[in-house]
């Protein structure tokens, strides 16, 4: 069986260390003060690509992200853990988009790739946490999905079992190919970079990175196909521009405020009705329900 | 993401050394490998790159993935049940990421599925890997086997065993026993040769095997019928597959516990001639121990680190009479010295490295033509410097890091003698490095020689007339006038010509030439690079007072002296 997986994965700025300045005043993410990122539970997603390419030698991975020119690093880590090729959507019509307009713009290079059985990516991304991206590119191509994936236990006869994690347990369920996997951060997490194939992708560039220049090993590129890595804009996956960015982003952000966490001392809550009387009553006061 | 190479800015100014420049010339024969594999360096930065972008990835698999399993594989440990060995589970996870991640044949020819690294860079990774978790690094480092496997075995035995080891199986080299411990000559494996099987036949016990139940093993064994010598042992490849070979113990060990140390019993097992017959110990096993010495003295430098390391964080953390300990000078001055001798000793391994780098790429070049005279030449100078390094590095390594770890306890003062904190592993497991693949005593004996034909002394010159730095001078003198207190003990002792002397004083005779030539070489390093300038600055003053302490202790010693300490 070979099968065709697309990995949808993003660039995003790593959350998981924020520093008093990870955001400047206007309230927007100050992108200087936090490194740059592989999203944690696409790697995961990738890692169940892989897995699956272990165990139907002949599969390939294609690594698909949205982003700036130097999303491409995405590409790369996808290359040098085992994936075969990427695609990188980038045009300035793609920035400011909301997950709609993301999934969009994703949909449209998923059905330009046009070859695929498994559309596989992370659950959430750690920079909005919304969850929405992955089901919404499964409504749009008209696909099954499965969420919260934990683990691809196998294919059979055009149909693939997942066990998924849920509150309180897993469950394992089956769907039809093509489909769309999110999985969840709780899945193995991704095997290290290998090696050989770092040190075969490491010039890998794609055309604006090459024109940036000081290309030390110009000729490697006529040579070595694969070092050429792939950039598409709107026009190239046949987008219309209105659905993507901005202008395709319905949500509209209200305001932003920089809120300080204040850790406070926990307390513990009896199961008895006068405790819980009592934490319903501080609640509504502070107005956290109510 | 905690990144062991990344995070120690030392280890790159030694990758960067520029005899880099001929050792990758020799390794890559004018990067002919980069039109057959796609991973092959295309020129010499280019190989310098990929060297530092692998040493990235073994970096951040220490740092998240083996060193966070440390503590649960050491008191897990490894069981065996029914003759084979079930390594604990952070043990199996290390294996599988070091395997996926390509970095088993680290040092091995390309056409068997290696990285064709040289030493210098494989060395690095298992300085880096030993920080994180040193019982992992004996798992990891008998991939130096392989090396054995490559300079002595058939190209038959190369193609099949070493492509398996740069798959992920692990080796094992099978020396010691019951009653061949430092004296290998007394080994008593039998080796039999079936004319019918067309094969031979393994029959005996052996003991204290790191890595006992490996796939495939080197096995030293009497193939001599009535020889009791040296000369009657050869070198044998055991499969695994073959079966034949059962584990009947699994060693409880003070350290490295991860690592599984096996009783092995042999009951015909099928095993292959690796090389000629005779040459097993006297030629073999010398080059594989001398390989697996310089793999302890990078396991001790990354020992040596990972308690520099914990014993700067508490002292930094851990507050006493209003302030952090680190402020007191009597601290200042432990982790000083820690820094010191953590510095003198990677300093000592690379050199070290990059000879046996450079000699061993010429013999290989030597197995496809003719070297050329300067070549020849260039053979001879660094095999020998490389010989007479190894022991030093070895030998004084171990030592550093078990007095490294020994401090490391002292400065978490009551909390480090429970077993809470990493230095009671780090300690425990540093007690074996000068012990195993020859005691530092052993290497006192290989080194002495080099004493008293003065071919330490002769480098020791060399090195006195290389430029440092303006502000090191004042250093380069200091280890000028301790070169002359050095000279004035060997030519004492080696003109007395009295053997027991030679052998009483040796120890002190070897540790000075250390202390001189590390001393040197950090001078070296100060004078190209900022952040060794304290360490030039403590390790020479250090040096200086044992140096003193030797010098003053052989000058007023006498022959007649030896009679108080005869047994």
């Amino acid at each position: 069986m070979n099968l065709k997986i697309v990995v949808l994965a993003k660039q995003v700025p790593d959350t998981r260390n924020v520093g008093k300045d990870a955001m400047k005043a206007d309230g927007t993410i100050n992108r200087a003060a936090l490194p740059a990122i592989f999203n944690p539970e696409d790697l995961n997603a990738l890692e169940q690509a892989l897995r699956l390419k272990d165990q139907y030698p002949g599969s390939t991975v294609t690594v698909l992200t949205m982003g700036p020119g130097r999303a491409a690093d995405i590409i790369r880590e996808g290359l040098f853990r085992g994936a075969d090729n990427g695609y990188l959507l980038t045009d300035r019509a793609f920035a400011g988009a909301d997950t709609l307009a993301t999934s969009y713009a994703l949909a449209t290079a998923i059905r330009k790739i046009k070859d695929f059985d498994i559309i596989i990516g992370g659950r959430q991304a750690i920079d909005g946490d919304t969850a929405q991206v992955g089901p919404q590119v499964a409504e749009k191509l008209g696909l099954p999905q499965i969420t919260y994936a934990e683990e691809i236990l196998g294919i059979s006869n055009g149909r693939i079992t997942v066990k998924r994690h849920i509150d309180g347990g897993v469950e394992t369920v089956e769907g039809p190919l093509p489909i769309v996997i999110t999985v969840n951060g709780s899945a193995a997490p991704c095997r290290p970079r290998n090696a050989k194939l770092v040190q075969k992708y490491k010039h890998a560039k794609t055309v604006t990175e090459k024109q940036q220049g000081n290309l030390d090993y110009t000729e490697l590129y006529n040579t070595r196909n694969y070092l050429n890595l792939t950039e598409w804009s709107v026009t190239d996956v046949d987008g219309d521009t209105a659905q993507c960015g901005l202008s395709g982003s319905p949500t509209k952000v209200k305001t932003i405020q920089n809120i300080v966490f204040q850790a406070k001392e926990s307390k513990t809550i009896s199961s008895a009705d006068r405790d819980i009387e009592d934490l319903i009553v501080e609640l509504l006061a502070n107005h956290t329900i109510g | 993401m905690a990144n062991f190479y990344l995070d120690t800015p030392e280890l790159r100014h030694h990758l960067n050394h520029p005899l880099m420049k001929r050792i990758v010339e020799l390794k890559e024969r004018n990067f002919k490998d980069k039109d057959e594999y796609d991973y092959a360096p295309i020129d010499f930065e280019d190989a310098m790159d990929s060297y530092d972008k692998v040493l990235e990835i073994v970096g951040e698999i220490c740092g998240e993935i083996i060193a966070p399993n440390a503590e649960d594989v050491d008191h897990e440990g490894p069981t065996v049940a029914n003759g084979r060995v079930t390594y604990a589970q952070g043990t199996q996870k290390n294996l599988e990421a070091v395997t996926k991640a390509g970095l088993m044949g680290v040092a091995m020819p390309r056409r068997y599925g290696g990285l064709n690294f040289p030493t210098v860079p494989y060395i690095m990774a298992a300085d880096i890997v030993s920080r994180s978790d040193a019982g992992f690094e004996n798992l990891w480092g008998l991939q130096d086997c392989a090396e054995t496997l490559y300079e002595f075995g058939s190209e038959d035995q190369r193609k099949r065993y070493i492509t398996r080891v740069c798959q992920g199986e692990t080796m094992s080299m099978d020396l010691t026993e019951p009653d061949a411990g430092s004296d290998l000559q007394s080994v008593m494996l039998k080796a039999t040769y079936s004319e019918q099987d067309q094969c031979w036949y393994l029959n005996g016990v052996k003991r204290f095997i790191t890595n006992g139940d490996a796939d495939i093993h080197l096995v030293l064994a009497r193939s001599e019928e009535g020889t009791h010598d040296g000369r009657g042992l050869s070198m044998f490849i055991y499969d695994k597959r073959n079966g034949g070979v059962n584990v009947r113990r699994i060693e409880n060990k003070m350290g490295i516990k991860g690592s599984p140390t096996c009783e092995l019993v042999f009951k015909n097992a099928k095993a292959e001639l690796c090389g000629d017959r005779k040459l097993g110990l006297i030629k073999y096993v010398m080059a594989l121990m001398n390989g697996a010495r310089l793999g302890i003295a990078a396991q001790s430098t990354g020992l040596s680190q990972a308690a520099y390391n914990e014993a700067l964080a508490y002292a930094k953390d851990r507050k006493q009479f209003g302030k952090a300990i680190i402020e007191f000078p009597a601290v200042a001055e432990m982790l000083s010295l820690m820094k010191a001798k953590l510095d003198a000793s990677r300093t000592l391994l690379y050199e070290t490295a990059r000879y046996v780098d450079i000699y061993k790429a010429l013999d290989d070049i030597a197995k496809e033509r003719k070297l050329t005279p300067e070549e020849r030449q260039e053979q001879k100078l660094y095999a020998k410097l490389a010989d007479a390094f190894t022991p030093l590095a070895k030998g004084m390594g171990s030592e550093f890091a078990n007095q490294n770890a020994y401090d490391c306890i002292q400065i978490h003062g009551g909390s480090g003698f429970m077993k809470d904190y990493a230095c009671e592993r780090i300690y425990r497991d540093a007690r074996i490095t000068s012990i195993y693949e020859g005691t530092t005593q052993l290497q006192v004996v290989a080194a002495i020689r080099y004493v008293t034909t003065g071919a330490y002394l002769a480098r020791i010159k060399e090195l006195e007339q290389q430029s440092v730095a303006p502000e090191l001078e004042s250093l380069l003198s200091r280890l000028k006038a301790m070169g002359a207190k050095y000279a004035e003990a060997v030519s004492k002792v080696a003109d007395s010509k009295d053997q027991e002397l030679i052998d009483f004083t040796a120890r002190k005779l070897v540790e000075m030439s250390a202390y001189l030539i590390m001393g040197h070489l950090l001078l070296q390093d100060a004078s190209q690079n900022a952040i060794f300038a304290s360490s030039a600055q403590v390790f020479t003053r250090f040096a200086e007072a044992e140096v003193e302490k030797n010098a003053s202790f052989i000058a007023r010693f006498s022959k007649d002296d030896l009679a108080y300490y005869r047994k």
